[in-house]
C-alpha cells in the first residue's frame, strides 16, 4: 500500500505552521504505511552558495559537535547543526559538492540523506505518528514538503529503504506502487556511475531521475522520460527547492488526491489526510488523470505561485 | 436522525443503519464524514441517507433498498456491487465507481475516474461529467450514461451491457462498438437521464456494445492482449 502527502503554502504566515498541518496528514496515512515514515521538508535556506546536509546515525550516541567541531577544522567555516532524534542537519557556506565528497571520505559511517540548500530529509522505521513524534514536525516552520508512510512490499523494513529518497540537490522522490523492471534499471544505471544503498525499487525511480536531471533535463522532461522508461504501478510525489510534482503511471491503479485553494495545494494518497487541512472541505478537490504530470512551483523571484502542467 | 463521525464510531453508525425495523422513507444525516472508509455499507433497509461531506472508499458498497445520497465527493469503490437502491453524488467519483453492480440507480453528478462500472451485471450508472479510462471493462449487463466525455478502451470486452455517450471517446476497447439507436433504447436513455435529474436531449448521444467477436475462442484471437 503506502501513502503520500505533499503540502505546498501559498501564504507565508501559514509557513509557521507546515509542520503542524504535515504532521496531521502523515498521522492519517499511518494505516497505509505503518513500517516507516518520513518527510522532506524545505526551510532555512543555507547562505547564498553554500550547504545544507541532512546526515543520519545509526548509532545511538552520536558525538554530532564533534562531528561538527572536526568539519569546522577541515573547512575553516562556521558550521551550524541542529539535531533531531537521529539525524543531524550541517549548514554552512561551504559549497555543495566539495562537503558531500569531504563526508563521503571522511565519514563512511554515517548516511547522507539529503544535500541541498534547503531542503532536509527525515526518516525512520516506526508507525508514522511515533516517527512524527520523534523527530518534532510538528514544530517545525517551512514552505513546502512530501512526505510518505510505508508498508513494505518488495524489500526489508530499514531507515535506508524508508522514503523519501534523495535524488540531487534539493531534490527528493516518494512513490506508491512498485515498479517491475527495477533490477534491470539499477545494472544500467550503475554502469552510468549511479550508487544505490539497497535493492528497494523506489530508490531505482529516485536514481532514474538523478540520472535524467545529470543529462541537463528539467524535472518535467525528466518525469516524461520515467514514463516511457518505468515499468509498473507508481504514483511519485517529487520535492524540489521551489515546490513538487505529481506523476501517475498510464493504468493509474495507485491513488492520488489533489486539493488546492487560495491558501495551500495539497497531494495526498486519500482525501482523509487533506481532509485535516483548514478549509478542506470548500477547495478544489480532483484526482490527477494517468501519465500527466501537475507540478507546483513558487517562482524564485516574485511572491507570486504558477501551475506549470 | 443524525449521525455524527466526529463523535460516533464508523461501525456504531453503520450498525444503526443496517437494523431493520426503520419505517420505509425514514432519514438519516451523517454529519463529518471527512474521507472515512465503508460509511454507509451493506444498507438492506429503504432508508433515506445523507452523507454530509467527503467520504473515502467503498462508501455505498453493497447496497440494497436503500438510497444514500453524498453532498460531497467519493473516494475509490464507490456502491461496489450494489443489488439495488440509489446512490447519488453531488460531486466526482474516484475508481471503479458502481463496479460489479447487479441492480439500483448510480448517480455521479460530476466526473469519476477509471473502470466505472467495471464488470457491472445489472447496475444503471448515470455520470453528469466525464469519466476515466477503461470504462464498462467486460460490462455484461446494465446500463452506462456519460453526459461527458470518456478515456481510452471504452467498453473492453464487454458482454450485453448499453452504453449510451453524449461527448468523446478517446478509444473504444476490444469488441466494443458503436450500435444503432433504435426507440427502445431511445425510451430508455429517457427515463435513466429523467431518473438522475439531467435534461439532456436522447438525440446527443450515442450508444455503444458488444460487436459478439469474443464470444467463442477463435484462434486468430490467440495473440491478442
Amino acid at each position: 500500500m503506502c501513502g503520500i502527502v505533499g503540502l505546498y503554502l501559498k501564504k507565508p504566515e501559514l509557513e509557521s505552521r507546515l509542520g503542524e498541518f504535515v504532521s496531521d496528514m502523515l498521522e492519517e496515512m499511518g494505516d497505509r504505511g505503518p513500517d516507516s515514515a518520513g518527510v522532506a521538508i524545505y526551510r532555512n535556506p543555507a547562505p547564498e552558495g553554500g550547504s545544507k546536509v541532512s546526515l543520519f546515525s545509526a548509532s545511538s550516541n552520536e558525538d554530532w559537535p564533534a562531528r561538527t567541531a572536526q568539519a569546522s577544522q577541515a573547512f575553516d567555516l562556521e558550521f551550524h547543526l541542529e539535531i533531531h532524534a537521529s539525524h543531524a542537519i550541517l549548514t554552512s557556506s561551504a559549497p555543495v559538492g566539495e562537503i558531500e565528497r569531504w563526508i563521503r571520505s571522511n565519514w563512511s559511517d554515517l548516511r547522507i540523506m539529503s544535500v541541498g540548500e534547503s531542503i532536509e530529509i527525515y526518516k525512520e522505521m516506526g508507525h508514522p505518528k511515533a516517527v512524527a513524534e520523534r523527530f518534532g514536525f510538528k514544530n517545525f516552520s517551512g514552505t513546502h514538503a512530501v512526505a510518505h508512510t510505508r508498508m513494505a512490499t518488495e524489500s526489508a523494513v530499514t531507515t535506508e529503504h524508508s522514503h523519501p529518497f534523495s535524488t540531487g540537490l534539493d531534490l527528493c522522490l516518494v512513490h506508491n506502487g512498485s515498479l517491475s523492471n527495477h533490477n534491470r534499471l539499477r545494472n544500467f544505471l550503475t554502469r552510468q556511475g549511479g550508487q544505490f544503498q539497497t535493492d528497494n525499487d523506489s530508490e531505482v525511480a529516485a536514481g532514474y531521475l538523478t540520472w535524467r536531471l545529470s543529462l541537463g533535463e528539467s524535472v518535467v522532461d525528466a518525469l516524461e522520460s520515467a514514463i516511457r522508461d518505468l515499468d509498473g504501478f507508481y504514483t511519485f510525489a517529487i520535492g524540489s527547492s521551489n515546490g513538487f510534482s505529481v506523476l501517475r503511471d498510464p493504468i493509474a491503479c495507485k491513488p492520488a488526491v489533489l486539493a488546492e485553494n487560495d491558501d495551500w495545494v495539497a497531494m495526498s494518497s486519500e482525501y482523509r489526510a487533506i481532509a485535516r487541512l483548514p478549509d478542506a472541505k470548500h477547495s478544489n478537490i480532483w484526482e490527477p488523470a494517468p501519465a500527466q504530470i501537475y507540478s507546483w512551483e513558487r517562482s524564485k523571484t516574485e511572491a507570486g505561485t504558477q501551475n506549470a502542467v | 436522525m443524525q449521525f455524527d463521525l466526529a463523535t460516533q464510531s464508523l461501525r456504531e453508525i453503520n450498525a444503526a443503519l443496517h437494523h431493520s425495523d426503520r419505517e420505509e422513507g425514514e432519514e438519516y444525516v451523517i454529519a463529518h464524514p471527512k474521507g472515512t472508509h465503508s460509511v454507509a455499507v451493506g444498507l438492506t433497509d429503504p432508508i433515506d441517507v445523507t452523507i454530509d461531506g467527503h467520504v473515502g472508499y467503498y462508501c455505498a458498497g453493497m447496497n440494497k433498498n436503500a438510497s444514500i445520497h453524498i453532498a460531497g465527493n467519493a473516494g475509490p469503490g464507490l456502491a461496489e456491487n450494489m443489488m439495488s437502491g440509489r446512490v447519488v453524488v453531488d460531486g466526482n467519483a474516484s475508481q471503479y465507481a458502481g463496479a460489479s453492480g447487479h441492480g439500483g440507480l448510480l448517480v455521479i453528478k460530476g466526473n469519476t475516474s477509471s473502470r466505472c462500472g467495471i464488470s457491472m451485471k445489472g447496475i444503471n450508472i448515470v455520470v453528469g461529467g466525464s469519466i476515466g479510462h477503461f470504462g464498462a471493462f467486460m460490462a455484461q449487463s446494465g446500463r452506462l450514461v456519460v453526459c461527458g466525455d470518456c478515456g481510452g478502451n471504452l467498453g473492453d470486452s464487454i458482454y450485453e451491457a448499453h452504453i449510451y455517450i453524449r461527448g468523446e471517446i478517446d478509444s473504444l476497447g476490444s469488441d466494443c462498438i458503436e450500435k444503432e439507436m433504435i426507440p427502445d433504447h431511445q425510451r430508455e436513455l429517457e427515463v435513466l437521464l429523467q431518473n438522475a435529474g439531467l435534461h439532456y436531449s436522447t438525440a446527443e448521444f450515442r450508444r455503444y456494445g458488444s460487436a459478439r467477436t469474443l464470444y467463442n475462442f477463435h484462434i486468430d484471437n490467440a495473440d491478442a492482449i
